[in-house]
């Protein structure tokens, strides 16, 4: 840049010779100058005084064009009477696999009132009072005669209260159309449903959302208007689900259980035909979530689906399936027993004393973390991860409930050959009931993948295979014997008539507070399948925190507890499901819980 | 001769006072403004009786008192509009200062008269909003310090009003006003905007506003409150704002008739804040268009005039309560109607409150005197052009 001085030295020396004043030179240059930058300015400010004024005329006209459309458009609160327009906005029914109803609509109204066209109100007032003993008598008044040109009564009424009201006479009293979802169940299917409340409301309709469950997780679907008329049919058979909350819940009382849960799934589709989670709740009245009780305490806890536990011995099945379907063993090859099994500071003990080797059908009969490790040992550790990532332990299941995302697995920081070791029997990875019902559906229907749904499905599709079909099939007949052998652990279940398979896993509670395990605390979990052979259904019985009196000994151990509760409940569910086998159980039965 | 020896007429130089007044006036803003106050004053008809009934003071009452004030600030106006821009720029720097201490003495001696927000003084009884004031002296002074700094040699008076612009806007936030705050910091933004400053600087200032916005709404339960009302899609009609889309929706195109509006009622601001919806539910569409024109025309028409302005103190400083009386409007009915989150904001004329009505009359004094006609050498750029042609 080209400066040019204020004061040039040829016209100063000009202007001396001239006998004139040289700083009149510089004031001269000064001006010329300011003019100079104040013309460029000023263009400058013109320019951007025309954005600003641009601006203006835009803001001002947004203004009154948002004041017209408001202006033109309709208010929230009617005025005037004749207002009773049908809602559309209806939400679809729910059933269950054979069309029973587990949630509907039912019309009721809502009843307002506009004070300004009210006669007598103080009257109307008082004879409210003996329709609803519930309101305040002073509020009502004092809101029937204020300047409030609308107020609402009550959001829900009967047809019989409306009746009643209508007989007042009262022409300011306004009744609104209002749906109201009821479950006729009640508390039944509770934590599958979840519920629902209302969303924006106003005296012609309320919208209805789903707040939990598959209400919530549907909630687009049954909002649907091309759903009208159509329900939602849910993978649930009604009849199996209150069987088996009913028996849960008599279980958990007579276990002195905190919680508990159960799942009955197909094993080939994946289809749940009760799920059930104990304490549970209406939802037809749905409590509030309350802060001063833990979550996990909450009766809106899904244990099935959001609990998320080390489930222990009942791993042991999968374990053994996959070392069969590696070729690695036999189910007749003996492995070495003998404990403890030492690695590094650690070490892996057996409930019981079984000797010094066992063959791996004995390993799962009389349930053996030593052997179960040593299996694992050989499978190894990129391997065994693959096969649970496979099987979906690793992340939360796609069930269609709006909690499922809450069922996390938890799985170890870093990956150890301890780890491998101590996840083969069902420590150290932690997975939803859910889970653990689909892994064993996956080895019961001959070794493919299954997703699990609550949706009812019409056709059979076969999943990835995870597990060659002899593997399975020999797993599954180890697990038969796991119920009929005289050294197994789940002899209680087997159940006359209907071949039992299962294994059971007795978990200590992880300690959140001091680290560590509860001593006194387990999580006693039976996993079966039914008929054994040819399993058609999944059966998974957790307890939370069982214990029985059996003389002056506590019993905690999944045989104890969660293995009578699912005999029973196969007792009373398998009728409705599958054809008893004629022969073959009956001899077998060296325990049996039903009475001829 | 007779006339030299004993004195005789004296020769007035220029045009007497009144003339040139009248002449360079814009008279077509002046007339909006008594139209404006006649509007605020029906309004004031509306919208005090259940302040009235509340505050349980006699009939009219309230309305007494914002004619007595109204009137008091359109005197003010006529006879700032008379004053030189330079006798104005000297007064109002010297009540800059003044009130600026006022304000910054606040939580010191004000008052927050029960509702949370040390904004006023009681004086002789009287509660006063210093704030209120602040913002055209404000305007001023920082136009005065922006076009000292556009000369040769001039002051850095870019940094120095920017930085009376923080401290204020800091004070108001104190008090908390953010309203105010937001406000100040937009009236500086565009003088500086309009005095040339490069458009990165401009473009800085609006994203340290968006954060100033952000932490405000992070740290401020009040604010954050606010902003998530609006943001709400479904709106409960038993908030402000339902209230006033309700209002607005019943007025519909004529109004539900004087006198006969429900809004006023559940509405705590009715007086105030949401006047605009008053005027919606009784005097309906046609009148709220009529406010938005006014209030249109006379920042048009003064943004107008000022292109041609030659001075750029009075450029920036017309400039600046051009603006910041837009914006106050706008965003006061752009609250009713949804278009902005919720904030306490005044409409300028309309709105019930002796300072806010006195603080505006004076600052439309300014703005009508700013913008009178003036010789704008127009003469000189014509010979210019054609020297340099």
């Amino acid at each position: 840049m080209i400066r040019t001085p204020l004061r040039p030295l040829a016209h100063i020396i000009k202007a001396r010779a001239d006998g004139e004043n040289p700083d009149m030179i510089e004031r001269e240059n000064l001006r010329r100058r300011h003019d100079e930058t104040r013309d460029r300015l000023r263009v400058r400010a013109e320019g951007r005084l025309i954005v600003m004024v641009m601006v203006f005329f835009c803001a001002f006209s947004l203004v009154g064009a948002r004041m017209g459309l408001l202006a033109a458009s309709d208010t929230l609160v009617p005025r005037g009477t004749g207002e009773a327009q049908r809602i559309s906005a209806t939400r679809a029914d729910i059933t269950d696999r054979h069309g029973r109803i587990l949630a509907t609509n039912m019309e009721t109204y809502s009843l307002y009132a506009h004070p300004r066209d009210m006669i007598e109100p103080i009257r109307a007032a008082k004879a409210l009072m003996g329709i609803f003993p519930d309101l305040d008598e002073a509020s009502v008044i004092e809101k029937f005669t204020g300047r409030s040109p609308f107020v609402w009564v009550k959001r829900r009424i009967s047809p019989e209260q409306k009746q009643a009201v209508h007989d007042i006479g009262e022409p300011g009293l306004v009744f609104g159309p209002r749906e109201m979802r009821l479950y006729p169940n009640g508390p039944v299917a509770a934590h599958i449903l979840g519920g629902t409340s209302y969303g924006r409301e106003d005296v012609r309709a309320a919208e209805i959302v789903g707040v939990a469950g598959i209400e919530r997780a549907r909630n687009d679907v049954l909002r649907d208007p091309a759903m009208a008329g159509r329900s939602l049919a849910l993978s649930l058979d009604l009849s199996v689900q209150a069987a088996t909350e009913r028996v849960l819940a008599g279980g958990m009382a007579l276990m002195n259980a905190k919680g508990a849960a159960a799942i009955v799934m197909r094993c080939d589709t994946g289809e749940i035909l009760s799920m059930a989670s104990l304490p549970d709740f209406d939802p037809n009245k749905r409590p509030r979530i309350s802060s001063d009780v833990a979550q996990e305490d909450s009766p809106l806890f899904n244990r099935a689906v959001q609990g998320v536990y080390e489930l222990g011995s009942v791993f042991k099945t999968l374990t053994i399936a996959q070392a069969l379907d590696m070729g690695i063993v036999s189910p007749q090859t003996t492995v070495d027993i003998r404990g403890p099994l030492r690695w590094g500071r650690h070490t892996i003990n057996d409930f019981l004393y079984h000797g010094t080797d066992l063959s791996v059908e004995m390993i799962l009969v009389e349930s053996s973390n030593i052997g179960t490790a040593r299996l694992a040992q050989r499978i190894g550790i990129s391997d065994q991860q693959r096969f649970l990532r496979d099987l979906g332990l690793f992340e939360p299941l796609s069930i269609e409930l709006a909690e499922a995302n809450q069922g996390r697995p938890r799985l170890p920081k870093n990956w150890s050959e301890l780890s491998t070791m101590t996840i083969s029997y069902g420590h150290g990875l932690s997975v939803t009931p859910l889970h653990l019902a689909t892994s064993y559906a996956t080895v019961c229907n001959g070794g493919t993948k299954v997703a699990p749904t609550l949706i009812k499905r019409d056709i059979i599709e076969t999943g990835p295979r995870l597990l060659s079909l002899p593997a399975a099939m020999q797993t599954t007949a180890m697990m038969r014997q796991v119920v009929v052998h005289e050294k197994g652990t789940a002899s209680m279940a087997n159940v006359g008539g209907y071949a039992v398979a299962g294994k059971t896993g007795s978990a200590d509670k992880y300690d959140a507070r001091n680290g560590g395990y509860h001593e006194d605390r387990v999580i006693a979990t039976f996993a079966s399948v039914f008929p054994a052979d040819r399993p058609e259904y999944v059966l998974v019985v957790m307890l939370d925190e069982p214990a029985v009196h059996n003389g002056d000994e506590i019993k905690r151990t999944a045989g104890w507890t969660a293995v009578p509760v699912a005999a029973e409940i196969i007792n009373r569910i398998a009728p409705m499901l599958v054809a008893p086998t004629p022969n073959g159980p009956r001899a077998l039965a060296r325990v049996s819980l039903t009475s001829r | 001769m007779t006339e030299m020896v004993y004195g005789g007429q004296p020769v007035q130089a220029g045009d007497p006072v009144l003339p040139k007044w009248w002449r360079t006036l814009d008279k077509v803003t002046l007339s909006c403004l008594v139209v404006l106050f006649g509007v605020g004053m029906l309004l004031c008809l509306s919208s005090s009786p259940p302040l009235v009934e509340r505050l349980d003071r006699p009939a009219y009452f309230f309305v007494k008192r914002q004619a007595f004030f109204g009137l008091l600030a359109l005197f003010l106006t006529l006879f700032i509009s008379v004053l030189s821009p330079v006798v104005v720029r000297r007064w109002s720097v010297v009540g800059f200062v003044i009130v600026l201490t006022a304000v910054l003495f606040l939580p010191a001696f004000g008052t927050d008269l029960g509702k949370g927000a040390m904004r006023w003084y009681i004086v002789a009884g009287r509660t006063v909003q210093p704030s209120e004031f602040l913002k055209p002296l404000f305007i001023v002074t920082a136009a005065w310090l922006l076009a000292a700094s556009q000369d040769l040699g001039g002051p850095p008076g870019r940094s120095w009003s920017f930085g009376l612009c923080l401290l204020i806007a800091s004070a108001l936030v104190l008090q908390p006003d953010f309203g105010q705050a937001a406000l100040v910091i937009f009236s500086w933004g565009v003088m500086f905007f309009v005095g040339g400053a490069s458009i990165w600087l401009i473009v800085s200032i609006v994203g340290t506003v968006l954060a100033g916005g952000i932490v405000a709404y992070q740290n401020s339960e009040h604010f954050a409150r606010r902003i998530d009302s609006f943001l709400e899609v479904d709106l409960d009609p038993t908030t402000q704002l339902g209230y006033a889309a309700t209002a607005i929706q019943e007025g519909g195109f004529f109004g539900v008739g004087l006198g006969e509006g429900r809004v006023k009622w559940s509405l705590a601001d009715a007086h105030t804040d949401f006047i605009i919806a008053v005027a919606a539910e009784e005097y309906g569409l046609v009148t709220v268009l009529v406010l938005i024109g006014l209030f249109s025309t006379i920042v048009l028409r003064s943004l107008a005039r000022l292109m041609r302005e030659r001075d750029p103190f009075i450029r920036l400083a017309g400039t600046g309560i051009a603006v910041t009386f837009g914006i106050q409007a706008v965003i006061n009915m752009g609250v009713a109607v949804r278009l902005m989150p919720a904030k306490g904001m005044t409409l300028p004329f309309i709105s019930y409150g002796g300072s806010s009505l006195l603080a505006w009359g004076i600052a439309m004094g300014m703005l009508l005197c700013f913008t009178r006609t003036r010789p704008q050498g127009t003469i000189g750029d014509s010979f210019n052009s054609l020297r340099r042609g």
